[in-house]
Formats: C-alpha cells, structure tokens, sequence
C-alpha cells in the first residue's frame, strides 16, 4: 500500500488551493503555492471590517432576549482589532462600523457612531501615553472602554424614552468584561486567517 | 505589544497629510454621531426608513435562526423526557382527567357568558389575526428592547397592532416596512399597559424595566392588595390591546405595586400572532379622520 506524502516543504502554512489537474504540473503547482505568494489584499484588508459588521448582527441571532445580557461583541471586537493590530483599522473606522452597529441595535441611530468614534480617538490618545502595554494592562484599559460605552449608550437610550435602571446593564458588564480576552482569541485568529497567503500578487500587504 | 510606528511618517508630505486627515475625520465622525443622536433623541422616528430597509435585507437570516431556536429546544426536551418518564406518566394521566373535568365546568361557564352577555347586549368583537409569522430578531446589547418579526404591510401588518404568543402579550408594532415589521416589547420601559389583576379585576398599568421585569403600578393608591403569584392580563382600556390577553405573574411587592415577571418570554417564542387594534381611535397625531370613530 503506497503512502503517498504531502512535502511539508519549508515549513509554511499549507495553502487552500487543491491539488491540480495534470500530474506532470503538480510539482510545478505545489512550489508555486509557497514561493511568490501574498495574502489576498482583499482579505487581508477586509477582514477586520467584516468581522466587526457581521458581530453587528447579533440580534438576528436565534436567541431573543427579554433582558440586556449580550455584551457588545461588535465593540469589543472593534477594540480588540485596534488592540492587536494598531493601526489596522484607521481612526475614523468608528463612525461607518458605527453607523452600521445602529441600524440594528435598537440603540438610538448615531450613538454608536459617536461612542465608537470617541473610543478609537481615546485608544489614539492611550498608544501615546502607554507605548508598551502587556495583555493585562490592555485587558484593563478594554474594561474600561467597555463599562463607558455601556454606560453611555444607556444613558442615551434612556433620553429617548425609557428610564431603565443603571442596574440593569450590570450583569452584562461583568460578562463583557469576562468575555475580553475570548473576544481577543477569535479576532487572533481572524488575524491569522486574513493572512493565509493565496493570491498570486507579490506586493507585501498585512503589516 | 510593541508600540505602532506608523506614527511618525518622517518627512513624507503625503504620510503626515495621511495622519491628520484621519485624525480630522474621527473627530468629524464623533461630531456627526453626536448630531445624529440629538436628532434621534428629538424626534423619535426619524431614520426608521434606514432601519426598515437595513431589516428586509437580513430577516431571512433571522428567520432561519429562529427555526434553528425551537429545533433545538426540542432536541433537549426530548432528551430530558426519558429521564423519570414513568412518574412523569402517571402524573399526567392524574393532571389530565382533572383537566377533563375542569374544561367541561369552563365550558359550561363559557355557556352561561355567552348567555348573560346576550341578555346585556354585550357585542363580542373576535377578528381573525392579522398575521401569525416568526420573531426574527431581538435587540440583545442594548437597553431598549425591540424585536423583529418577519410580517409586515404586505401581509396587512399596521403601526399600534398588537403582537402576542398563545402564552401571552409581547408587545406592539412600532415601525412597519413592506415583509418586517419593529415590535416595541412589553419590557421595554416606554412601553406602558394597562392591566387588570385577573381574579378580581384591580386596575393597574405595566412598565417595563429593561431587564426582563415588569413594574406594576396600581391605579388606586391605598393599601397595597396584591399577592405574589397574583396574575394581571390586559384590561382593554387605552383600545390597543383586546382585554383578558395574560401579561405578567407578581414576583415581589414593592409599596406602591409590584415587580412581576412576563409571561410570555420573547426568548421562548418561535411564533408570533399580530392581532387587530383592539378599538380604534383617531390618533391625535395622525391627520384627522373624516369622520370620529364610534365608541
């Protein structure tokens, strides 16, 4: 029974790209995965807006909820971009992600384009004050973003209508808190997915 | 984490033009959201349009979801009916026949109802729904809540209709677009009900309190006669909501009424039923109607 082995090669990620067609052009096929490959520029750019827009849509989750539980995964992955790769997203990402949060989290439309704009400007500020920051103190800062902006956005909710208690976000705010660095894990490995090199262009994208 | 270095450009015009417009348009973003929200906060309605369309566009995602939800609530409860299922039997056949009897003594009262509301020459008004469809979303991060369901003006979905379960009330429509529609939900905290305790008829109103509660403030202050347990349903004043529609069960007592837990939980519902607007008056907003409606 022929064992046929895949040539690790040198190391690198095995690509996506099937085995093709003609044998004699395999070997030709399968160098040419690693050698002279460059992460899409379209994932590699794309990934982060997406993943923020489509943790957007959480309500449409098939989980409906009496009560405010859920924390703000779209804001949190929008910080844990921010966190991971400065830079990534520009500083004006708040205000489309934003908009886009608005129109289905029941929030008043232009609170989150406010709150999320202010948190990018906030994180801008804290890159200069805190130039090395460990995973901890990054922890710590999100926590504080995130009690803020819940905060805030129930204060807004509230001026149009409704008088909810403080009290009821609570017991979202501890899970949010909680949920950080596993907000943090998946945007790492979105990070690493948006890199997978697969398109033929040679130019160097992904910072 | 090492700091970026994309911070100082060096001498490239182009790259320090690059910083300080992104630093102008995050600050030009804030300021737009700020306006928007004032706007928002003046006028209620305003960008409705925006979000019925940005609804239509992921309603069928939604509508998926839900059906994912009551499937796998089924597959747990099926798993949970082999445990003890002999006890479990036997208690449902004893539940049964005591149901049995007390359907036909309801019956026999329905009877009689239908009788004594003849002889006053009480009208009964009971129109089909409007609609029954699924609850495709709900607001889940923020403190109001909304929901949305998967009918809208063209299955003949109207704003102030009310949308119940067979459980029980919750909420009414909001804003309608052509196949969704937004539900303000009866626990969110501008939406007021009135109530009646259903043994006795005590009158009371609902507001919700944001985090699955209702507060139950009661019409006559006095010395406060509520129970835990006590259930309230929909009294039918106000002309939204048909009365006896069972809305919220006393969980504690507070001075001045009560804190009571909804009955039909949004989390626990696949189904949705859009009823008529129980009496319809002319809406003081609205443009006058030609002719008042007749109470």
């Amino acid at each position: 029974m022929a064992v046929v082995r895949q040539p690790r090669g040198l190391g690198g990620r095995q690509p996506l790209v099937k085995q093709l067609r003609r044998p004699g052009a395999a070997l030709n096929e399968r160098l040419r995965k690693r050698i002279n490959r460059a992460p899409s520029p379209l994932l590699a750019r794309g990934v982060p807006w997406l993943s923020v827009m489509v943790l957007s849509l959480m309500p449409f989750l098939p989980l409906v909820a009496s009560a405010p539980i859920m924390p703000p995964f779209a804001f949190m992955a929008l910080l844990a971009w921010r966190m991971l790769r400065p830079g990534m997203l520009p500083v004006w990402a708040g205000a489309p992600l934003g908009a886009f949060d608005d129109l289905y989290s029941g929030q008043p439309f232009g609170s989150a384009i406010l709150l999320w704009s202010l948190a990018m400007l906030v994180m801008e500020i804290v890159d200069v004050r805190l130039r090395w920051r460990g995973f901890l103190q990054d922890w710590a800062l999100a926590a504080a973003l995130i009690a803020a902006y819940l905060v805030l956005a129930a204060g807004l909710a509230n001026a149009t209508g409704g008088n909810s208690p403080v009290a009821a976000i609570l017991p979202q705010l501890a899970l949010s808190l909680i949920l950080h660095p596993l907000v943090t894990r998946l945007v790492a490995g979105l990070d690493r997915f948006r890199l997978i090199p697969i398109s033929r262009a040679p130019s160097g994208l992904g910072r | 984490m090492p700091p970026p270095n994309d911070r100082r450009p060096g001498f490239s015009r182009r790259a320090q033009l690059g910083i300080f417009t992104g630093y102008v348009l995050a600050v030009a973003g804030a300021l737009a959201g700020l306006v928007l929200v004032i706007v928002a906060v003046v006028d209620n309605g305003s960008f409705a349009f925006l979000r019925r369309g940005a609804n239509e566009v992921v309603a069928p995602v939604g509508a998926a979801g839900s059906a994912a939800r009551s499937g796998s609530r089924n597959v747990f409860e099926k798993i949970g009916d082999y445990f003890d299922a002999a006890n479990k039997n036997a208690a449902l056949r004893r539940e049964v026949r005591i149901a049995r009897v007390q359907q036909i003594r309801m019956r026999a009262l329905a009877e009689e109802n239908h009788r004594l509301k003849t002889l006053l020459g009480v009208v009964e008004t009971s129109r089909p729904p409007v609609a029954t469809t699924r609850m495709v979303a709900s607001t889940s991060a923020s403190t109001r809540r909304f929901a949305v369901i998967g009918a809208g003006t063209n299955q003949g979905v109207e704003v102030r209709m009310p949308v119940r379960t067979a459980l029980g009330l919750v909420g009414r429509v909001l804003e309608v677009g052509p196949n969704t529609s937004r539900v303000l939900l009866v626990t969110d905290a501008e939406n007021v009900v009135p109530l009646r305790r259903a043994r006795d008829g005590i009158a009371a109103f609902s507001e919700g309190r944001a985090d699955g509660t209702l507060r139950l403030r009661l019409i006559n202050v006095g010395v406060n006669p509520l129970k835990r347990g006590d259930v309230f349903v929909t009294s039918g004043s106000g002309g939204i909501y048909r009365p006896g529609i069972p809305v919220a069960q006393v969980q504690s007592l507070t001075p001045d009424g009560a804190i009571a837990r909804i009955l039909s939980d949004p989390a626990a519902s696949e189904f949705v039923i859009v009823d008529r607007v129980f009496q319809e008056l002319p809406d003081p907003a609205a443009t006058p109607a030609p002719e008042p409606a007749v109470q």
